[in-house]
């Protein structure tokens, strides 16, 4: 397929069936391959449509400065779409992350400012709330409460798996600025009622929630629970689990939080399978796990591989 | 009625640093009260007005009891309850 430049072979991934996960003939998964985008992962699709509604706004002219909060991938994708478009980009993320996305937004040219591991992303949004402050001429895209987050997966992903899967009964994804499932969600639910919409959310090591205050949380602007059927918490040795069983079973070599997902989607399945019912359920290859090789995740048993997560941002 | 429920660290304070803690009820309201029997000013921090904290999560076998009856959810022995706190979490 030809395109006449890299932005513009954004989305169009494969959606692929998983006949050895799969329990049944009546029961299928499928899983959509968002780490065939322009730098391998899903939040390519977000950072394109913020970049270009900034755009379209006049917040955004060359020159600028686009400052976000990210402990990766959408910093990746920003960088990527800020480079092509002649953009500075500062990025804010925690010090807990995999140094090949530190590596990574270094090559796109991307600056890091790295917040303290503690907190994770919440730190992180702290931090670079208080640096737009700071700098007012600086625009923060914000994909925690920018619509056209959401809007990029209502118009393009949600329709493209539609389209594959008209049968669709299950939509799984996992859950982070809520974008995909919000995006996606909406779009199904408007041409399958009774689609069912299902986040998968990474529970991390105790680090990560010790210094959380209860009344500090943090909720993202564009999550709306009336959009969800359900969601689950999937905590990392089963994140890991369903990563591996992924690549053994079907040769698919996801990034950890995509283990997540498909946690989430097998638990559906079980149910479905338990109710007699026939099921299509999607789920979303968030990223390839090229990323989180020095993490360990793939390497000696789940047991060591979950000690060496601990405390990391693993989704 | 025994129902395995986990602490977070913000939390521990109020239960002698346990991190796991068993409690019972039918349902979570009745669990988050003989809780509170045992651990007191624990309700409060997970309840306000009648509902669930916002930067409160809790999860019923892993799913978010949100969906399936919020306070009104139904337990049964066996059952893990997992309390966590909401966060911005990781790779965005």
């Amino acid at each position: 397929m030809r395109y006449d430049s890299l932005l513009d072979s954004l989305g169009g991934t494969p959606l692929v069936g998983l006949p050895r996960l799969s329990p049944s003939p009546q029961i299928r998964l499928w899983a959509k391959l968002e780490d065939r985008n322009p730098t391998g992962s899903i939040k390519d699709r977000a950072a394109f449509f913020m970049i270009e509604q900034a755009e379209k706004d006049g917040r955004l002219s060359p020159g600028c400065t686009i400052l976000e909060p990210t402990s990766g991938n959408t910093g990746i994708s920003l960088a990527m779409v800020a480079r092509l478009r002649g953009y500075r980009m500062v990025c804010v993320m925690p010090e807990n992350t995999s140094a090949e996305r530190k590596q990574l937004l270094a090559m796109w040219g991307a600056e890091v400012h790295f917040s303290d591991a503690a907190g994770g992303s919440n730190e992180a949004v702290r931090v670079a709330k208080e640096m737009a402050a700071a700098h007012p001429d600086w625009v923060m895209l914000y994909q925690y409460g920018n619509p056209a987050n959401a809007r990029a997966h209502y118009e393009t992903t949600g329709p493209e798996i539609l389209a594959d899967l008209p049968e669709i009964t299950h939509f799984v994804a996992g859950l982070g600025t809520t974008g995909t499932l919000m995006g996606v969600g909406r779009y199904l639910r408007e041409h399958r009622p009774d689609v069912r919409i299902v986040a998968a959310e990474p529970r991390y090591g105790e680090l990560v929630y010790g210094l959380r205050n209860l009344d500090e949380g943090f909720v993202p602007e564009l999550y709306d629970e009336s959009v969800l059927t359900t969601r689950f918490s999937v905590p990392s040795d089963a994140a890991l689990k369903r990563t591996r069983e992924l690549l053994d079973k079907e040769g698919i070599f996801a990034g950890i939080s995509t283990g997540g997902a498909l946690h989430a989607a097998m638990g559906m399945a079980r149910k479905a399978e338990k109710a007699g019912e026939r099921a299509d359920i999607a789920f979303v290859i968030a990223d390839a796990g090229w990323k989180y090789l020095s993490t360990g995740a793939y390497e000696g048993t789940i047991e060591e591989a979950e000690e060496r997560l601990d405390g990391q941002l693993w989704a | 009625m025994a129902i395995e429920v986990r602490i977070p660290t913000i939390l521990r304070n109020l239960t002698d640093d346990a991190k796991v803690v068993e409690g019972s009820g039918a349902t979570l309201d009745e669990l988050i009260a003989d809780l509170d029997s045992r651990y007191p000013g624990i309700s409060e921090r997970l309840v306000a007005d009648g509902k669930l904290r916002r930067f409160v999560n809790i999860y019923l076998n892993d799913e978010d009891v949100r969906f399936v009856g919020g306070l009104e959810a139904k337990l049964s022995d066996g059952d893990t309850v997992t309390v966590l706190p909401a966060v911005a979490g990781g790779s965005r």
